[in-house]
């Protein structure tokens, strides 16, 4: 536990000394939050936004889309790059337990992820007229379960893509379709038939639906379950296939 | 302590990359508080080899056996209690030295203090660089340092002083020497000859996956040296009586330079004999081979 901790806070010190990747983690959220705010505003439209406004629709999501973006870009790089130039050899050669390793990558994704969020929801609420979560435990609870599905995601991609280059380019595309088609971009109801089936199969769409749940009192219906589930799949697999070299 | 009690024994290692055979037979054993030397030419197995006893590499064949633990069912007995500089590793650019060291120390607080580990091997300077700033050869001094920060019973060191500059690589085999008289055993894989000649106790000569050799620096000098040479110049005159002279074998000359060759105390001999035929020469002197005559004899390399 103390080297946990010990390397959880060396892997959050390593992460600040990366200019870009923090502009990226912080930025990139509030960037698209203030383009959406300024296309759409936060008028009500009974037919999309599930009936409320875009903001109120946004704001929610994008919580779940910022686990989603350090879950699927920044940590399979960091592993997979990791492995790639022999950093988790040398751990392994001395013995470092490899749940401390993950782990502590992990727990720095989860920092920057709750740090991007909370970032988001102050400039969102100082730039819109956004209401306050109905059940703060269940918006809490929402994102802990959708930074731990993403962050599965993301130990599976590191531990299966040989190198940073092909974990980049993979986990830009699932997170750029998930974007899309997962209800993050355009709302969920302008989706045509097959799309709409498609974002019904992405893990951000019912990542997003659990956060909703708790800031609007919406049903997320089996979302809960389904994150749930794909958390503990995709974890079962990162413990399976992780590979030091 | 137990003496004799091999630290490390392996029987018939054997070791495949798909249908390549990079280890085919391998057999040696180490004794506590030696420095047993690796020596082979590039790709000759000597990493996989080594790699295999830290379990960082399944095997294919053969017995193994690394301070009593089976490195593949085993292996993280065997690592928790060695200490290992990999030939080809790496830490992240953007972690400082004191960082690493700190790391790797609290794997076993009751190992060395970092901060002494450091300034051994000269990086005390150098605590709050980057480790992506360090040249190569304050990489390489680096993860020796690590490979030590757990106090292990067994240290590999796979070609510890490429990259460092003459000084430092003397400084390094001082540092070895102490860990040994410190009980620490010490495998040495190293390409450098005067390196396996000044530090190992024993070595093996590894080439295309097999031994070629075993033994101390000195004995397989002897055994593979071709014998002890004296030479001297002298008018040039015909000295065939050289031969009969007690542990010479045969004589050569070329113009006035001759050439005796023999094994032992040869050269005691030959001056004896020559100053009784009332020859001093000025430049009489032993040649002995080196052990870089030797690997390069063992290893098919020479011509
Ligand atoms: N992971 C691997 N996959 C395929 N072949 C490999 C692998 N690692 C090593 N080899 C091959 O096995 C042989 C032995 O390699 P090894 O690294 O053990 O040699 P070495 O004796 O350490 O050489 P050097 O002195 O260059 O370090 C080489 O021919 C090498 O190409
Ligand atoms: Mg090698």
């Amino acid at each position: 536990m103390r080297l946990l901790a010990k390397m959880s806070w060396l892997e959050m010190k390593l992460f600040l000394r990366e200019p870009l990747t923090v502009l990226f983690a912080l930025a990139l959220p509030l960037l698209v939050l203030f383009v959406m705010g300024g296309v759409f505003g936060n008028e009500v439209d009974a037919e999309f936004y599930r009936g409320i406004g875009a903001m109120d629709y946004y704001v929610p999501a994008y919580i779940a889309l910022v686990t989603a973006s350090v879950g699927l870009i920044s940590l399979p790089v960091h592993i997979a790059g990791n492995r790639e130039l022999g950093v988790l050899k040398r751990y392994h050669a001395s013995s470092m337990p490899a749940a401390t390793v993950v782990g502590a990558s992990v727990v720095t994704t989860f920092v920057v992820a709750l740090f991007s969020a909370v970032l988001l929801v102050v400039a969102a609420s100082l730039g819109y007229d956004i209401g306050a979560p109905d059940s703060i435990p269940m918006v809490v609870a929402a994102f802990v379960l959708s930074a731990l599905l993403f962050a599965s995601l993301g130990v599976l991609l590191g531990a299966v893509l040989p190198n940073s280059r092909a974990a980049q380019a993979l986990g830009v595309l699932l997170w750029f379709v998930m974007l899309i088609l997962g209800g993050a971009g355009p709302p969920p109801e302008v989706l045509s038939g097959a799309m709409d089936v498609v974002g019904q199969a992405t893990p951000l769409r019912h990542a997003i639906r659990t956060v909703q749940d708790g800031w609007l009192t919406l049903d997320a219906g089996l979302s809960w379950l389904v994150v749930g589930f794909i958390f503990a799949v995709a974890t079962a697999a990162a413990i399976r296939f992780f590979r030091w070299e | 302590m137990l003496r004799n009690v091999p630290v490390i024994s392996v029987a018939h290692l054997q070791k495949r990359y798909g249908s390549f055979t990079a280890v085919s037979d391998v057999s040696f054993h180490v004794e506590e508080g030696e420095i047993f030397g690796i020596l082979g030419p590039n790709g000759a197995g000597k990493t996989t080899t080594v790699e295999s006893l830290q379990g960082l590499r399944s095997v294919d064949g053969g017995v193994v056996s690394v301070l009593g633990f089976d490195p593949v069912t085993h292996a993280a007995e065997i690592r928790r209690r060695i200490g290992s500089q990999l030939q080809e590793s790496a830490l992240p650019d953007r972690m400082k030295v004191w960082e690493a060291a700190d790391l790797f120390g609290s794997l076993r607080p009751t190992g060395p203090d970092w901060h002494e580990l450091i300034a051994d091997w000269g990086l005390a300077e150098k605590k709050d660089a980057r480790f992506g700033s360090l040249s190569g050869g304050q990489q390489q001094r680096l993860f020796v340092a690590l490979a030590l920060a757990n106090d292990p019973q067994l240290v590999f060191l796979d070609e510890m002083t490429t990259g460092l500059d003459p000084a430092s690589r003397r400084v390094a085999w001082d540092l070895i020497r102490q860990i040994r008289d410190r009980g620490t055993t010490v495998v040495l894989v190293t390409h450098f000859m005067d390196e396996a000649e000044n530090l190992c106790d024993r070595l093996i000569v590894v080439d295309s996956g097999r031994v070629v050799a075993t033994g101390t620096p000195q004995g397989l000098i002897e055994e593979y040296g071709g014998g002890v040479r004296v030479r001297f110049s002298n008018g040039g005159a015909d000295l065939d009586w050289l031969r009969e002279v007690p542990h010479v074998h045969d004589v050569a000359r070329e113009r006035d330079r001759y050439e005796v060759r023999g094994d032992g105390p040869v050269l005691a001999h030959v001056a004896a004999a020559l100053v009784a035929h009332g020859i001093a020469p000025v430049d009489l002197r032993q040649e002995r081979a080196t052990l870089e005559d030797v690997f390069l004899s063992l290893t098919g390399e020479a011509e």
